[in-house]
């Protein structure tokens, strides 16, 4: 029903080569849009103005559910909220009335505020928790609405607001509301394809990752429910002048269900399948009359199918690229050389200093005074035991844990014990144990989100597609493209990530740990699960990498590997140091041969 | 006033504790919030009105159908939406797989029992006042419900099996305990307790196809405020809930009662995220 005609600008910098097929869906949609008053008459107007009312509401709340995963069932509550307030203050029954526009416009501020309101829980706690709560907002929204006689009108209604000409006439109000619908595409849009929309793709699918890329998750969560109250509320008040009078049975839990399977039956982490499920889950009851009573059950059948055997919805059904084959004999083969025009020479003279940090689980003293040394340029092992704190180690150095005792310092600073989302900003990245990449977005993509912090442009910038939006971009772009050279893997740049083998993935979460330029880099057990020629690859890439001035903290099972290319070793056992050295004094140390490495 | 604050925020507190225990037995064995909770507590009332009412059965038959009916749809709720999705690694599958099943059982009530609420018959015909039967009703049931499980959980071997399986899923099937029909087992027990607390509340929420959505928020408060699988806490946290909610409304209206109970879920989720009652999380990395 909408298209947008600015996103060529938005994007063309980004993806030049594939802009024009993905952009054809919606111009196809926008032509079949306005030619529809030459073809139909007022009954499709009132269908078509409802498509795209909905549309402007279900385009924001698909970058929560779509994007970010939150389930947000009750966004009824908000079109409800914006309905109202855009028809109290247009009416002027409370306050002296105000023009329809800045009634949008307040309608619009309110409906950001609530959206915020519903979606704290969300930042701390788990999926379901979210779904209550816009459960019962919009439940207590409907009693407010039916108990507040004075404002609302109770139960008896409050009259729509209404637009002047030319929009006052059923196909003039269509095409109003399609041009919002236009606008709200391409600013949903604009963020879906921003390093934001990729930050909430991030903290969906990989959110422990995004931390340690310095993504905070509060924070993007608050911009994006403030974007999606806003547009449901603008929606509601458009909503409110269609139906020229509303009273609370107008809107029923129904409606929030058919925005919510409207955006599953799209599929996560689209646009285009979204706007095709509005639009479907719009006409449907119209076209099958007897079974418009049944429409809400209907609704559910399909989001039960959905749920059980077609998860990923119509733009997974679209997605034709995902299901060529890759080659299969694809070896992995890092550019070592290319190293060092992407990866900056770092300048830090810092250590990263651990001293007496101490971790207890319960009476399990998992870390007990250990002492650390991580110089610039230097690679240090830490080896030992399964169960002897490696990872552990790594997790209080990025945040994941507080420690109980002693203090991590970089240079003089002090780093803060847990906030994992700080490190990235202090010049730490990390890999992980298992692999955590996003499975839905492209490699590239993956890699990007590396480099999500060194971003300038704000979300007020990339949501509006302004210049300084563009250059980060571009700048992100080439980079993670280049750092993917580095690594091997630009052959794979555009396939979906959850499709590549294990030893892949190990080598696009070193491509995206190096997109922060990193002073410092975890890698814990990089070379787990690759192949020997892979091992070797990856020790002479890890050591260019120190040899650019990055401290590399290296948790590996290889010994090999370790004693090939470390500069200093540190063995714990049972969390305490064994030995600390050179590699040659470790391998003849007796305790660590017997209780380690073997004799 | 006092009075009839008291009594009908208890008999309330006690229809919204028992959704709570109904979505806290579910939970126990299966680890998934089922938004089929607050649906069986709605049906509890539509098949005791069907039944009793439009059937003319005596009530001893008509309660037991209805908890038999409301059984089944438990169990109907373990096929259809839970046992396909335990399987998927994706962890939120499920609250949309039982929201599709509440919504479908909703909608079913609407076209089939109609949209108006049709009344419920008077059980015992005790009391008038506050001492009608209407108000303490509900509580009894609460506290009948309440004893029986406790003697379920601590006394027989089947309790012990279900604590088993709440406690750890993977040792629990590890020692041969039959998992899956198990879990069967508590999700028709929850269709059960579901029954009950619709029937009990029969008379004073009518027989009402919305009352289920209505439910589904209020019985869930509790769990939020008590702690996920902690039934004390649920029962502490309903009862809470019922009185405040009723001192609310009948001293300062409708409006800002709704707005008191919804700003203080949002504020004990905020600041007590599992609970009052409950223990903290697992750890992610």
């Amino acid at each position: 029903m909408t298209a947008i005609a600015d996103i060529p600008t938005s994007r063309e910098t980004t993806t030049r080569h594939s802009v024009l097929p993905a952009l054809l869906p919606f111009l196809g949609v926008f032509v079949l849009a306005m030619i529809l008053p030459f073809v139909s008459n007022d009954y499709w107007a009132l269908i078509g103005t409802r498509a795209a009312i909905y549309w402007v509401l279900v385009a924001g709340l698909n970058l929560v559910v779509g994007f970010a995963g939150h389930l947000a069932i009750g966004y009824v509550a908000l079109l409800t909220l914006g309905a109202y307030t855009t028809s109290v203050l247009a009416a002027g029954n409370v306050l002296p009335p105000v023009p329809i526009y800045g009634a949008l416009i307040i309608a619009s501020c309110v409906g950001a505020v609530f959206g915020v309101i519903v979606g704290l829980p969300a930042m701390r706690l788990r999926t379901f928790y979210f779904a209550m709560t816009t459960l019962g907002f919009a439940t207590i929204v409907t009693q407010i609405a039916l108990a507040w006689q004075s404002v609302t009108g109770g139960g008896i209604g409050i009259v729509g607001p209404e637009f002047s000409a030319p929009f006052n006439t059923p196909w003039g109000f269509y095409y109003l509301c399609i041009g919002f619908a236009a606008v709200a595409t391409w600013l949903s849009a604009n963020i879906a394809y921003s390093r934001f929309g990729r930050a909430l793709i991030a903290i969906r699918d990989a959110d422990v990752a995004a931390e340690a890329t310095g993504i905070s998750k509060p924070k993007l969560l608050v911009s994006i429910f403030l974007l999606a109250g806003a547009m449901a509320a603008f929606a509601g008040g458009l909503f409110a002048s269609l139906q020229t009078y509303i009273t609370p049975d107008a809107f029923t839990f129904d409606l929030s269900v058919l925005f919510f399977i409207a955006i599953l039956i799209g599929g996560r982490g689209s646009i285009l399948g979204p706007m095709l499920g509005t639009i479907i889950l719009t006409i449907l009851p119209e076209i099958a009359a007897p079974l418009a009573a049944w429409s809400t059950f209907l609704y559910a059948v399909l989001l039960l199918l959905i749920v059980l055997v077609m998860p990923g919805g119509i733009a997974a059904l679209l997605d034709f690229k995902s299901r060529r084959p890759l080659a299969s004999n694809r070896a992995i083969v890092p550019r070592i050389a290319g190293l060092s025009e992407v990866l900056r020479k770092t300048a830090t003279t810092k250590t990263l200093t651990l001293r007496e940090v101490v971790l207890t689980f319960g009476n399990v003293r998992a870390i007990d005074g250990l002492d650390l040394d991580v110089k610039p340029g230097q690679i240090h092992g830490l080896i030992g035991p399964n169960g002897s704190g490696k990872t552990t180690t790594l997790n209080v150095i990025s945040g994941y844990y507080a420690a109980k005792g002693g203090t991590i310092t970089l240079g003089d600073d002090a780093l803060p014990p847990g906030m994992p989302e700080l490190r990235a900003g202090k010049g730490i990245a990390r890999t992980f144990q298992t692999p955590r990449v996003i499975g839905e977005a492209s490699v590239l993509e993956n890699v990007m989100v590396g480099g999500t912090i060194e971003g300038e442009a704000t979300f007020a910038e990339a949501l509006l597609s302004l210049p300084r939006h563009h250059r980060d971009e571009r700048k992100l772009t080439a980079q993670a493209r280049a750092m993917l050279g580095v690594v091997g893997l630009e052959a794979l740049a555009d396939v979906r990530a959850d499709r590549l083998q294990h030893s892949e993935l190990r080598f696009i979460e070193i491509a995206r740990a190096l997109m922060l330029q990193p002073d410092f880099l975890l890698l814990d057990e990089p070379a787990a699960g690759l192949s020997s020629d892979e091992i070797t690859r990856l020790g002479a890439l890890i050591k260019a990498i120190s040899r650019r001035g990055t401290g590399v903290l290296l948790v590996e099972h290889h010994a090999d590997l370790i004693f090939d290319i470390c500069d200093q070793v540190t063995v714990l056992n049972l969390g305490k140091i064994l030995a600390a050295g050179t590699p040659a004094e470790i391998r003849v140390h007796k305790e660590v041969v017997s209780a380690y490495l073997g004799g | 006033m006092l009075g009839s604050i008291i009594a009908s925020g208890l008999a309330a507190g006690a229809i919204y504790a028992l959704v709570g225990i109904t979505y806290n037995t579910m939970f126990s064995t299966s680890r998934v919030m089922s938004f089929t909770a607050g649906q069986l507590a709605m049906l509890g009332g539509v098949f005791g009105s069907l039944f009793m009412l439009k059937m003319g059965m005596p009530t001893l038959v008509g309660f037991a159908l209805t908890l038999i009916a409301c059984a089944i749809i438990g169990v109907i709720t373990e096929f259809v939406a839970v046992r396909p999705v335990l399987k998927s690694l994706e962890q939120h599958l499920y609250v949309l797989s039982t929201l599709a099943l509440a919504l479908m059982i909703q909608q079913v009530t609407a076209i089939k029992w109609g949209t108006e609420p049709q009344p419920f018959p008077r059980i015992v015909g005790l009391g008038t006042g506050v001492w009608d039967e209407k108000f303490w009703l509900p509580v009894v049931a609460c506290g009948l419900t309440i004893l029986g499980l406790e003697y379920l959980y601590r006394r027989t071997l089947v309790g012990h099996a279900f604590m088993a399986i709440a406690e750890d899923n993977f040792a629990a099937r590890a020692l041969g305990l039959p998992e899956r029909n198990l879990r069967v087992a508590s999700y028709a027990l929850a269709g059960v307790i579901g029954g009950v607390a619709g029937f009990a509340g029969g008379e004073l929420m009518l027989a009402f196809f919305a009352n289920g959505a209505l439910l589904n928020f209020y019985g869930f408060v509790p769990v939020a405020l008590g702690g996920l699988g902690n039934n004390r806490g649920a029962l502490i946290g309903g009862l809470a809930l019922g009185l405040f909610q009723q001192a609310a409304n009948f001293l300062v209206g409708g409006i800002f009662s709704s707005v008191a109970v919804f700003a203080i879920f949002i504020i004990v989720l905020l600041a007590a995220p599992s609970g009052l009652f409950g223990s903290a999380t697992a750890r992610r990395v």
